[in-house]
């Protein structure tokens, strides 16, 4: 990939991310942020393509620690952000007012 | 580039594509979940793809692999216990660390990437301008990302931790860390302008986050959260991966509105938090109970009387409910207010908790259905209806002297508390918000104060509303 393709999509991602984003509503930004917080994550595959580089003590030291950073991320986000959501779907049986109705 | 490569690139564009749609269906209570499984999906596919490639490349050494899995299940494994065992209150905290780890990965991934490439010749501006920019980043998001954690997990004091000269040094910091940055990428080879940059960025992220309340880690997390995004888009500049660049652009441009949102909620201007010494953070006890004049102090008799023969009650929750974690005890009290036939809602500023929405997480946890859960602009019309808001360790919120010009809360938006029937106010002592203001609330003629521990004062009104419908 050239530069000038690599800002372009840049870019266009960045404008893609607003415009995605601005249409959330208040009550999601907490699960929004954590699982935003999850998909840069993906840091830990360059992470593992760097480590594949690799040939000295110093090289596998920081492979290590990058790819073991990145990792827990990557995971430890995803799974925290289901825990959040899945709260929100949990209904309790028999409690007055839970109702699918909502419009937010 | 061999057919393999190009499959693995376009697997990256397809799992990218979900990323955005998942991101897209975190629009509604309803989907975010799948969007959420959908994005955790698609980076699990990546992660055997780029497996994939380097069996196929096989250039990777027999330790890099070692090394690689041996990191790979370290790292995960914390992750999902980290996960798992965190209580929701410090949720937060966890995503602050979480944020801090990616940083730190997308610094060592540049760090890296620069000392292995610096013996050859092969190194330009493309690659080290970023390179620079990912470490200065990426390492400034490290440190900041563990002081804001600290901070809210009580091990750094949340108090804003000024000293003289603060400026100053923040400003040679950062002078040192584009000095660092400028050398790095004119000299690629020089070990003295990496670490320079590195170190230099460190302490920035250390003294960039000390100095700033309590009450605005949020923001900060949000603003650290963006910065590791972009960090994470340099680094793939750095590797020449449009995975990286597309997901990190697209966190990074959504950390930067949440940032935005959550500032512009507090009615706080980001450079304001960030330039910091404002904000002393959570309020402390230092009033003593009752002292103030004009007050009127209700007991929990009276508080259960007011609440079970009422017909509409509104509760107002606030960061006391959080910290005291009484979000349980809360649902109870609420249970048992509706089995009385009450017709109970719950109204959530957009900052209540810790967060946007996190006020929404707690009580979600606590098994209250989100569908009792009101918006601010839902709810404030059903004040004047309210017989009762029941005003639970939320302070500047609710603070009707934002409606005036003229004070630190003018025009911040509020909640019209001080319009319903009547009011009572649970909280620990008279101390201020961290707006540092008297709230006018308090004094009105029908606020009553009830002094407690949001989690006791649960508990005991729960018994006494039990007590007077039995």
């Amino acid at each position: 990939m050239d530069l000038l393709g690599a800002v372009t999509v840049f870019v266009l991602s960045v404008l893609v991310g607003v415009e995605v984003i601005s249409k959330v509503p208040a009550t999601l930004h907490t699960p929004l942020m954590s699982g935003a917080n999850s998909i840069h994550g993906i840091v830990v595959i360059g992470a593992m393509l760097i480590s594949a580089t690799a040939d000295d003590l110093v090289g596998y030291l920081l492979a290590f620690a990058a790819v073991a950073l990145g990792a827990a991320n990557m995971v430890g986000g995803y799974v925290v952000t289901d825990r959040m959501l899945n709260m929100f779907r949990a209904r309790p049986a028999g409690r007055p007012g839970s109702d699918e109705e909502r419009s937010s | 580039m061999t057919d393999l490569d190009t499959v693995i690139g376009y697997v990256f564009l397809g799992a990218a594509v979900c990323f955005v749609l998942g991101l897209h269906l975190m629009n509604s209570p309803a989907t975010a979940r799948r969007g959420n499984l959908l994005s955790a999906a698609a980076m699990a596919v990546a992660v055997l793809a780029t497996v994939v490639l380097l069996v196929d490349q096989d250039t990777i050494t027999a330790t890099g692999w070692i090394v690689m899995f041996l990191g790979a299940a370290i790292g995960s494994s914390a992750g999902l216990y980290a996960a798992r065992a965190v209580q929701m209150t410090a949720m937060p905290q966890l995503v602050s660390l979480f944020n801090a780890a990616g940083g730190g990965a997308a610094a060592l991934l540049a760090v890296n990437h620069i000392v292995q490439a610096a013996g050859s010749a092969e190194l330009a501006e493309r690659i080290t301008v970023p390179g620079a920019l990912d470490i200065l980043i990426g390492a400034l998001t490290f440190t900041g990302s563990l002081v804001a954690a600290g901070k809210l997990q009580g091990f750094v004091p949340s108090q804003p931790v000024v000293f003289r000269g603060a400026r100053a040094t923040n400003a040679v910091l950062a002078l040192a860390g584009a000095v660092g940055a400028v050398w790095l990428v004119v000299d690629p080879g020089s070990v003295t302008a990496l670490l320079l940059l590195v170190a230099a960025a460190l302490v920035l992220g250390l003294t960039m986050v000390l100095p700033i309340g309590g009450a605005d880690m949020p923001v900060v997390i949000s603003l650290l959260n963006a910065f590791t995004g972009t960090a994470v888009a340099m680094a793939g500049f750095v590797l020449d991966q449009a995975a990286l660049i597309i997901a990190g652009a697209l966190v990074g441009a959504s950390g930067g509105i949440l940032t935005k949102l959550m500032a512009d909620a507090m009615n706080r201007s980001i450079a304001d938090i960030v330039i910091g010494g404002f904000g002393t953070g959570d309020s402390a006890p230092t009033v003593a109970a009752g002292a103030a004049a004009g007050v009127r102090v209700v007991s929990a008799d009276d508080v259960a009387i007011q609440l079970a023969y009422a017909n509409k009650v509104i509760i107002v929750p606030g960061y006391g409910l959080a910290a005291a974690q009484a979000q349980h005890e809360l649902g109870d009290l609420a249970q048992a207010l509706e089995e009385h036939g009450v017709d109970v809602s719950y109204a959530i500023h957009p900052v209540a908790g810790r967060m946007p929405g996190h006020m929404n997480v707690l009580l979600a946890e606590a098994n209250v259905p989100y569908p009792l859960l009101k918006d601010m602009e839902e709810i404030n019309p059903e004040f004047p209806q309210a017989d009762v808001a029941l005003v639970i360790g939320a302070n500047d919120v609710t603070n009707p002297a934002a409606r005036r010009p003229g004070n630190a809360i003018s025009g911040m938006p509020i909640l019209d508390v001080d319009r319903a029937k009547s009011v009572v106010v649970i909280k620990r002592s008279m101390g201020h918000g961290y707006a540092g203001i008297d709230n006018e609330l308090y004094t009105d003629p029908k606020t009553g104060m009830f002094f407690s521990d949001a989690k006791h004062a649960m508990t005991t009104l729960k018994g006494a509303v039990q007590t007077l419908v039995a």
